[in-house]
């Protein structure tokens, strides 16, 4: 079974996200860069599913060097080779191009199963699998909670507004991955599995190593662009209820000025 | 011919979702900012009788596909199904519910029809017929405004419980259109639909959370929470701490991994606050924290905070709200 995880770095979910002087992208300086979390657990479904199966993970990304390190955290999980498409044109575009250049890759690894997460916690469009599985006319199964395959088709639990949704579909398939790290419990790298990330075969291209024409990528062909960058709104500051009140007396007080200032209840 | 914003609705076991009447109040006000038509469409199984209801929402013709097959919602179906009914439309701005499989829907669409989709969004502004759309990045720790390039048809999701409704008004009356647009072969089913029958509320639905963290210690000790949910008619959700610790499913769980909620209430019980949690609900309306650690960083974040032992506090809340509920009754 080849297995296919397209593998984003996103800043880690602890990091205080800044906005940079252009007004229209975040401060990277200082940031510790992870893979993004339902990567993650893709790639755990991805390195379970070798297991029973056998096979290989190859891993595909795009963006600048530093995504490398990433990738080698990838490899050392068990992945065993990766593709990284570096190219500016791609960052200045829209996700439409970015995943149209990453299709071209993933053609040429012939997988029988996609594995991606099903957002990524930092511009969180939740569009990645979906538009992979367009461009391969593939059909695609999202938000995995759980997966089963016996090698040639595929099952997941989707969770829904209120419920839970079984759905199948035969080889080959696109799948995104949901859920927590309570439910994936992704694997550590381990330090053999570090060493040995070192020797494995990571290629990086450019859009025209792929033999695509950089003319179609980039802000020129882009269909949507992000303009403009704010901060959350700032929220007034609070009280802490207090006034020598004991329980009763702060919990009737909560009350009153849930009713009577904010009048949520 | 005149220009049409065209809304995507969701139609499941018998009713629209609220988030469908939320799109359609937000593509009434696109469709008078740009002076267009406004018009959505309805797919699923027994939805032509309840079409009309669309209307109460400014919506002034609704095309409709109705099939047994489309009972359930399967993405191969229901994209290649609604690509053809957008079509009939012929829309300049198209609003999509950014629910589970509306963001889903709207995915696929997008790479099917070439356009661009910004999903999630939480405000969409018209200037002299020109669409711009903020939506929260790294969850809600900042936002971003999309802007559309010449020529492309803005697709924007709005995620459930942001966008107002209008007073519904059934005086408006909708033009309902049954198209009979072919079905595909699926390669994909659905197997099994199981629903929660426990009149659970949603969390991204939910007016008022109560949400408890490591403070809780206990799985057990949710019952706490559950009762005074149950008196507020309000979700239970809980910190990424307590997930990991196995005292409540991962659906419950509220942060940059986990769901973004914006309820009018949240009350963060025993929660110190990490800043993955701080995203996920910093845009709920008002706040109220509950912890023991009077320099937990919840606090800063909260309308209202309560510096004492959450099990002493939260049952003294319950028995209050219980006598102020039956005050009002």
């Amino acid at each position: 079974m080849n297995i296919v995880v397209m593998l984003k770095q996103t800043p880690d979910t602890e990091s205080i996200i800044r906005i940079a002087s252009n007004g229209k992208s975040i401060v990277t300086d200082d940031l510790k860069w992870i893979i993004n979390p339902y990567d993650e657990f893709a790639l755990e479904a991805a390195l379970r599913l070798r297991e029973q199966h056998g096979g290989k993970v190859s891993l595909v990304s795009y963006g600048p060097q530093r995504v490398v390190e990433a990738i080698r955290t990838g490899l050392a999980m068990g992945a065993d080779d990766a593709v990284l498409i570096d190219d500016h044109l791609l960052a200045d575009g829209d996700l439409l191009g970015a995943l149209k250049a990453l299709a071209t890759v993933v053609r040429e690894l012939n997988p029988d199963i996609i594995c991606c997460g099903a957002r990524a916690v930092d511009y969180d469009q939740a569009q990645r699998g979906a538009m992979m599985a367009e461009f391969l006319g593939w059909p695609h199964l999202a938000l995995a909670v759980k997966l089963h395959s016996d090698g040639t088709k595929v099952a997941i639990e989707r969770p829904i507004e209120g419920g839970m949704v079984t759905i199948e579909a035969p080889l080959p398939v696109l799948v995104t991955f949901g859920g927590s790290h309570s439910i994936w419990n992704p694997r550590y790298a381990s330090l053999p599995g570090i060493m040995k990330a070192k020797k494995k075969p990571l290629v990086i291209k450019s859009l025209s190593d792929l033999g695509l024409d950089p003319a179609d990528y980039g802000r020129s062909s882009a269909k949507i662009l992000i303009t403009a960058l704010e901060p959350p709104p700032q929220r007034a500051p609070g009280r802490i209820i207090d006034g020598d009140l004991d329980v009763r007396g702060k919990a009737k007080e909560l009350i009153r000025a849930l009713h009577e200032e904010a009048k949520v209840i | 011919m005149a220009k049409s914003v065209c809304v995507v609705t969701e139609f499941r076991e018998g009713k629209f979702r609220r988030v469908s009447f939320e799109a359609a109040s937000e593509g009434r006000r696109v469709a008078d900012a740009l002076g267009a038509h406004l018009c959505a469409i309805v797919i699923g199984a027994g939805v032509t009788e309840k079409a009309s209801e669309l209307g109460d929402y400014g919506v002034e013709t609704v095309y409709v596909t109705d099939d047994p097959a489309l009972e359930h919602y399967l993405t191969e179906t229901y994209v290649t199904v609604s690509a053809a009914m957008i079509k009939q439309c012929d829309p300049s701005v198209v609003i999509l519910p950014a629910s589970v499989n509306g963001k889903d829907l709207a995915a696929r669409l997008a790479a099917r029809l070439g356009v661009g989709l910004a999903q999630d969004c939480v405000e969409i502004r018209c200037e002299n017929g020109h669409i711009r759309a903020k939506w929260p990045i790294f969850a809600g720790k900042c936002f971003a405004w999309s802007e559309w390039t010449e020529g492309t048809i803005p697709f924007i999701s709005c995620r459930p419980n942001v966008m107002s409704c209008l007073m519904p008004d059934s005086t408006r009356g909708a033009q309902v259109e049954v198209i009979g647009v072919p079905i595909p072969e699926a390669r994909s089913q659905v197997k099994r639909v199981d629903l929660d029958t426990s009149g659970k509320i949603e969390l991204t639905e939910a007016n008022i959370i109560i949400s408890g963290g490591r403070g809780m210690k206990d799985a057990a000790n949710y019952a706490l929470l559950e009762e005074l949910a149950a008196l507020l008619g309000a979700a239970v959700g809980a910190s990424r701490a307590a997930v990991d610790s196995g005292w409540r499913p991962h659906s419950d769980q509220v942060g940059q991994t986990g769901k973004v909620v914006n309820p009018n209430l949240y009350i963060a019980v025993g929660i110190s606050g990490a800043i993955q949690h701080l995203a996920g609900m910093g845009s709920s309306k008002f706040i109220v924290a509950v912890n023991k650690d009077g320099d937990a960083p919840i606090f800063g974040k909260a309308d209202y905070g309560i510096v004492d032992d959450l099990f002493q506090f939260i049952p003294a809340l319950t028995e209050e709200v219980r006598q102020y509920k039956a005050s009002c009754s």
